[in-house]
């Protein structure tokens, strides 16, 4: 009987994506099926070889739409990943068990939209008449954008240990160092200094400045996984999936969690590293990268915690720029982040992940064994252990 | 009088609306083993039991965090107002707006105590206001 394990059962074999922009200037549809089409591509395969297909709950696309438009004829698996961002990793973990199942042989994930051009996550109060159950805690008061509901979050953890915006600004000088030389980014040669950083506007006081917040983009991204045997026949060097979980903990909300005695970590995203280390059999100083999830730079540096690349209350210390930038010990968000080259959902960091197995990155690490990707924080979310095997 | 987004409710939830409109704010309390849970919900998590009545805060808390949202501006407030999490005495915690106080003189961890205000329509909101001195017992 085989091991009840998902590790090194599955492999990115492909990755696609369209450009990413403010404007895309045609449907979300149009940008899934473009997405996918593109990751089959680089895999090598057909639209006639894909019999799963995953995306995300919020997406606009639905699997079957997709699969009539690039003529995929019988499939065998679908599914959706809820809560948003924290979604990303979720979906290979949901691929992976289909193909280590049998379920599937090759299943395509996607993600596409028009945030920037269509509906703004940020931007509720114009389309709103009806409150949702959930938010009627928060709105009433004014509290209704992702940036507020992390802030008022994040504002509680620098209060604890001391942090102030300045040490969150580090992240985003990292992520737009290595957006700048990323030819696809959104912020392509134009890097930012910590000064620059601390002279943005405020969004939510005292914690998000606007540099400390990710853009918004429209743009698609796809993924391409099947077993690591097939995918060795394919035409790209797979990117081995060492471990893939979902997590979350008592008292999960949709960025509001704010009910928990502690208001200082993030506890779903600890539920997924507990089990991604687990499952590779690996440790954060075997991680040779890492795409951390960066719609709001506060939860980066509690990520880096959470994940127990250092202590509690640490990160404000060990998060330098030196360390976090290419040629670092830890080089994160390689590909310029969400901060820096698009709000895909978290989805590009998988494909930068990728990139960064494959030796194919435009900021590539040296030697690259391990790669870790992170899902949206705050949020009942999701990892993925990258290997290169 | 000024409006604000109006809260959907359920047979969940009702109660706690009702109440504030009372100018009482109540908290769900299991009707088993008495735990008190905010926001409201049909089962409690520790025991299981769907039984449950409410008792009514003492209105006291402290600011767990705040923040002061400044972007997109929103059509029902003044730059600057305060978003805060209050802890209440008996120990739930609820998000409101943090009144009578200016921003750079809020601190985390000061008492407040509730505060009702009506809005268009009927609406009233339980907002915070600092506990006024002498009033600390």
């Amino acid at each position: 009987m085989t091991a009840r394990t998902l590790k090194d059962r599955a492999a990115i074999a492909g990755i696609g994506q369209t450009e990413f922009s403010k404007n895309s200037g045609r449907t979300e549809l149009q940008l899934a099926c473009e997405a996918v089409k593109a990751a089959l591509d680089d895999a090598g395969l057909a639209p006639s070889d894909v019999d799963g297909l995953v995306t995300f709950t919020m997406d606009s696309s639905e699997e079957m739409e997709v699969a009539r438009n690039l003529g995929i004829e019988r499939v065998s698996m679908f599914t959706q990943v809820p809560y948003g961002g924290g979604a990303a990793a979720g979906t290979v973990m949901q691929a992976a068990m289909a193909v280590a199942t049998g379920v599937a042989d090759v299943v395509v994930c996607y993600r596409a939209f028009n945030e920037r051009s269509g509906n703004r996550f940020g931007n509720m109060s114009g389309r709103i008449t009806t409150l949702p159950l959930w938010l009627s805690w928060y709105a009433p008061y004014g509290l209704m954008t992702p940036a507020s509901w992390v802030a008022l979050h994040a504002r509680s953890y620098m209060h604890t240990y001391g942090v102030t915006n300045a040490d969150f600004g580090r992240i985003a000088v990292v992520d737009r160092a290595h957006a700048a030389t990323n030819p696809d980014a959104w912020f392509y040669g134009r890097p930012i200094t910590i000064e620059e950083h601390q002279s943005s506007r405020w969004i939510i006081e005292p914690v998000l400045r606007l540099l400390d917040c990710c853009q918004e983009s429209d743009g698609g991204v796809a993924l391409v996984v099947t077993s690591v045997e097939r995918a060795r026949d394919l035409r790209q060097t797979p990117a081995v999936i060492a471990a893939a979980a979902q997590g979350a903990t008592f008292d999960s909300e949709m960025m509001t969690s704010y009910y928990r005695d502690d208001l200082t970590g993030l506890p779903e995203m600890g539920v997924v590293g507990e089990q991604l280390w687990r499952t590779a059999g690996i440790a954060p100083s075997d991680i040779s990268t890492a795409f951390l999830y960066d719609h709001f730079t506060p939860f980066v540096l509690m990520q880096l915690e959470e994940l127990g690349f250092c202590g509690r209350g640490e990160a404000k210390d060990w998060a330098t720029v030196e360390r976090l930038s290419l040629g670092g010990e830890l080089p994160i968000n390689t590909s310029g982040g969400l901060l820096g080259e698009a709000y895909i959902h978290g989805m590009n960091g998988i494909t930068e992940a990728v990139r960064q197995i494959r030796g194919t990155s435009c900021n590539q690490v040296d030697t690259v064994e391990h790669v870790l990707v992170t899902a949206g924080t705050g949020v009942p979310t999701s990892g993925l252990i990258l290997a290169r095997r | 009088m000024s409006s604000r987004l109006a809260p959907s409710m359920t047979a969940d939830t009702q109660f706690f609306w009702d109440g504030v409109k009372e100018h009482k704010l109540l908290i769900q309390r299991c009707g088993s083993c008495g735990l008190l849970r905010h926001p409201p919900r049909p089962m409690c998590p520790r025991c299981n039991a769907l039984e449950w009545d409410t008792v009514e805060s003492s209105g006291r808390g402290t600011v767990r965090s705040f923040v002061m949202p400044h972007h997109p501006p929103l059509p029902w407030f003044e730059d600057p107002y305060i978003v805060a999490l209050i802890e209440l005495d008996e120990g739930t915690r609820l998000v409101t707006n943090l009144v009578g106080i200016a921003p750079e003189s809020a601190t985390i961890g000061m008492p407040v105590e509730v505060h009702y205000e009506e809005f268009d329509d009927g609406l009233v909101l339980p907002l915070f206001a600092p506990l006024r001195a002498g009033d600390a017992s």
